[in-house]
């Protein structure tokens, strides 16, 4: 017992706000477009974009960050050098339901509801595990999500928002609309990461129906393969109008 | 490459040249799996993987297309085959006649009768209907039994699985599994594609173990191009390798702990594994280390600053990592739930192919870094940890002394990394050819079976990732304990349902 209490105290507190700590040199976060450089129209990054998140129309190059796997063949590839990677990872956006304006009425109820305390239920559907993973790492004494007033529950009943990972695949379609019908009104759904936000990191299969707002509606998109949890945090305090 | 022998023979010889390949278990299996050859020679194929002494023996068994669709199950007398035979015959319309049990495994209730996706003449575009087969789990009848069902949608983050847990009481009689949730047809919807963008969805069939199931398929491509990967290349893969096993094993003893709520050392161990993430992020741009391993080599290279961080982090973690264990080797609140929970006997293990942790925890001693070396394994030193008791306590215990062996691994590489170039091209590969490729993950041998199509395009890539052999040791390890004992024996194992499901 003496042990536990002594590295209890030796370790002392090592939560970090969750904007503390700044991106390693190497990471790979949001690929944009520098519109200084003139695109030779060679289509070499939409042919080597793993994804299909690329598309290029002569003099103008559009990137899906839904799709988006964050690997940084498209900035290799790039014969003109108009593509960069840059160190964002606040790539959240919010879907219809709540950034359209006629939506206000909505964000205003959520937010007077949920934005001190919110309650999340974690949904996999068909990811590789990586997001979940992530989710996971919230709960770790560095990002200690429940700081900000935000827990994971056991059940989709007590739940505000799901979080749902990975492609919806074919198995486990039953599973998301019987999660989603479970939770009570108002509640928010988060596509988290490349999977559940564009469904097109596996291409076609027999066994893939889509991305995750092909079966409910999607309230927060969040990018990345996998968003990192500092990424995830900003998705959740976008949701809840609580960024500063 | 040598160390793999091929038999072909006629279908119907499969069962009795399994069998005697087999021994009686002396040779386990390794994989089974199909392949639509009829654009190539008429037949459909069916490989039998075995370790046979330092290699592997291939059976190739060949069924004509015109023919009855059916062969004789191995599964009677090598268990083993139990569930590749059950998905041949989901995804192939393969009978194996003779299976104890021929239910669907991958395919669930909501897929039609009679169309099989991995037969060559489906197109992955074709709408599927949606049916509503029926779907029995097994359980137990007699009076005062009931049934425990579980999941799909867990009480924790984890990966979605659906148990059916049949009880006496608090005590486990039987468990059964519906898997494959998270089946997303991998191995179909890579068919065709150039080899060298597949990567990208391999890199992607598990978060966890993207390093081995990178450099499994990436050993497959290398071997039937039959180039060489620079000295450099490889001790820079086998080092994410290792980054790989450690920060799985670091968090999932940390995680272990929260199967009994054992919060100091769960968090202990989260602790720990965010600062191995962090270094994950700092050497290769992603903390799942994404972005390092290519066919070919490695996309990047790493700085002396980088390798000093990696030291410097181990120096932090090794006294950090020796107080968290502490906390339980002598806590007798903590051993009397570890101990002796969910044993699988050795007996059981090798009947079941067990691997990786699994095996080594019930006294199998396997492990592919050594038994069929790859990268620069050859060349490091370390040792197989292996404990004969096949409780959660045995395979807690392989998991620490693999840390230990872990860091002086790291600490190997880093010191003996020749310089070099990172990257050789990958030549044409001849059509139709097929090999193997392996990598030891942090759950056991990760095998992929490549066969390669015109222009360097992917004609079938067969997964095998640990999960596959070890997830049916958990109905092994679960009866007779009770059901507060299943998340420990779980979290023993620790297997990822993705690497399974594909």
């Amino acid at each position: 017992m003496l042990n536990v209490l002594r590295k209890i105290i030796s370790t002392g507190t090592v939560t970090e706000d969750w904007e503390t700590s700044v991106p390693v040199p190497r990471f790979r976060g949001e690929v944009v477009v520098d519109s200084a450089a003139a695109c030779q129209d060679c289509q070499k990054c939409a042919a080597v974009c793993p994804t299909k998140a690329i598309k290029v129309v002569p003099g103008s190059i559009s990137i899906n960050q839904n799709a988006c796997v964050f690997c940084g063949l498209c900035i290799e590839n790039c014969e003109a050098a108009c593509i960069k990677q840059t160190d964002n990872y606040k790539l959240a956006t919010l879907g219809a339901s709540l950034a359209d304006e006629a939506a206000s009425e909505l964000r205003r109820k959520i937010r007077s509801l949920l934005g001190r305390s919110l309650h999340v239920r974690h949904v996999d559907i068909g990811s590789c595990n990586a997001c979940d993973f992530e989710m996971n790492h919230l709960c770790n004494p560095i990002y200690d999500i429940q700081q900000y007033g935000i827990d994971f529950v056991p059940s989709p009943r007590h739940a505000d928002l799901l979080m749902v990972t990975g492609v919806v695949t074919r198995n486990s379609t039953q599973a998301l609309q019987m999660t989603y019908d479970a939770t009570p009104q108002p509640k928010l759904v988060m596509a988290v990461g490349a999977c559940a936000a564009s469904g097109q990191v596996f291409g076609e299969s027999y066994a893939i129906r889509g991305a995750v707002d092909s079966i409910i509606p999607v309230d927060i998109y969040v990018p990345g393969c996998p968003p990192r949890p500092q990424a995830l945090i900003y998705a959740l305090m976008l949701a809840l109008d609580r960024l500063k | 490459m040598e160390m793999v022998e091929y038999v072909t023979i006629p279908a119907a010889e499969l069962q009795a040249t399994a069998c005697s390949i087999y021994e009686d278990g002396k040779n386990g299996l390794i994989a089974m799996f199909a392949n639509d050859e009829r654009g190539l020679h008429g037949n459909y194929a069916i490989y039998c993987v075995f370790a046979v002494g330092k290699g592997f023996k291939v059976i190739k068994a060949l069924l004509e297309a015109t023919g009855a669709l059916e062969f004789s199950s191995i599964t009677p007398q090598i268990s083993a085959a139990a569930w590749y035979e059950r998905e041949i015959h989901d995804l192939f319309g393969l009978k194996p006649v003779g299976h104890p049990d021929l239910r669907a495994l991958v395919l669930h209730e909501n897929w039609p009768d009679a169309i099989y996706p991995l037969r060559k003449d489906f197109d992955v575009t074709t709408p599927v209907p949606t049916a509503n087969r029926s779907w029995h789990m097994n359980g137990v009848e007699g009076e005062g039994v009931f049934e425990v069902p579980v999941g799909p949608i867990h009480a924790g983050i984890i990966e979605p699985g659906h148990f059916c847990f049949s009880q006496a009481g608090e005590s486990i009689l039987r468990l059964d599994a519906k898997m494959f949730f998270v089946h997303r047809g991998i191995e179909k919807a890579i068919e065709g594609l150039p080899l060298e963008k597949a990567f990208y969805q391999v890199e992607r069939i598990s978060g966890v173990c993207g390093v081995a199931h990178s450099l499994s398929y990436c050993h497959a491509i290398e071997s039937l191009a039959g180039v060489e990967v620079p000295e450099r290349a490889q001790y820079l893969r086998t080092l994410v390798a290792e980054l790989e096993r450690l920060y799985n094993h670091v968090g999932d003893i940390g995680n272990l702990c929260a199967g009994m709520g054992f919060a100091v050392a769960i968090m202990a161990g989260a602790r720990m594994k965010e600062a191995i993430m962090r270094i994950n992020e700092a050497v290769t741009g992603n903390r799942f280390l994404r972005g390092m391993v290519v066919p070919g080599g490695v996309r990047q290279d790493i700085t002396n600053n980088l390798a000093d961080e990696i030291i410097n982090l181990l120096d932090v973690l090794e006294p950090d990592f020796n107080e968290m264990i502490g906390l339980f080797r002598t806590n007798d609140a903590f051993l009397n739930r570890v101990n002796t929970t969910g044993i699988v006997s050795r007996q059981a293990a090798l009947d079941l192919s067990v691997v990786g942790v699994g095996a080594r925890a019930s006294g199998v001693d396997i492990d592919s870094r050594r038994d069929y070396p790859y990268e620069c394994y050859s060349k490091l030193q370390f040792n197989v940890p292996v404990y004969t008791t096949g409780d959660v306590a045995a395979r807690l215990w392989v998991r620490v002394d693999e840390v230990y062996q872990t860091m002086k691994l790291l600490r190997q590489i880093i010191a003996k990394m020749p310089e070099g170039p990172l990257k050789v091209d990958i030549p044409e590969i001849k059509p139709y050819s097929s090999g193997f490729g392996w990598s030891e993950s942090s759950q056991g041998h990760c095998v992929h079976w490549l066969m390669v199509g015109k222009d360097n395009t992917i004609y079938r890539l067969f997964v095998r990732a640990a999960a596959y052999c070890n997830w049916p040791a958990l109905t092994v390890a679960a009866p007779g304990n009770i059901i507060p004992d299943f998340p420990l024996i779980n979290k023993s194992y620790e297997l990822s349902y993705a690497c399974l499901d594909r």
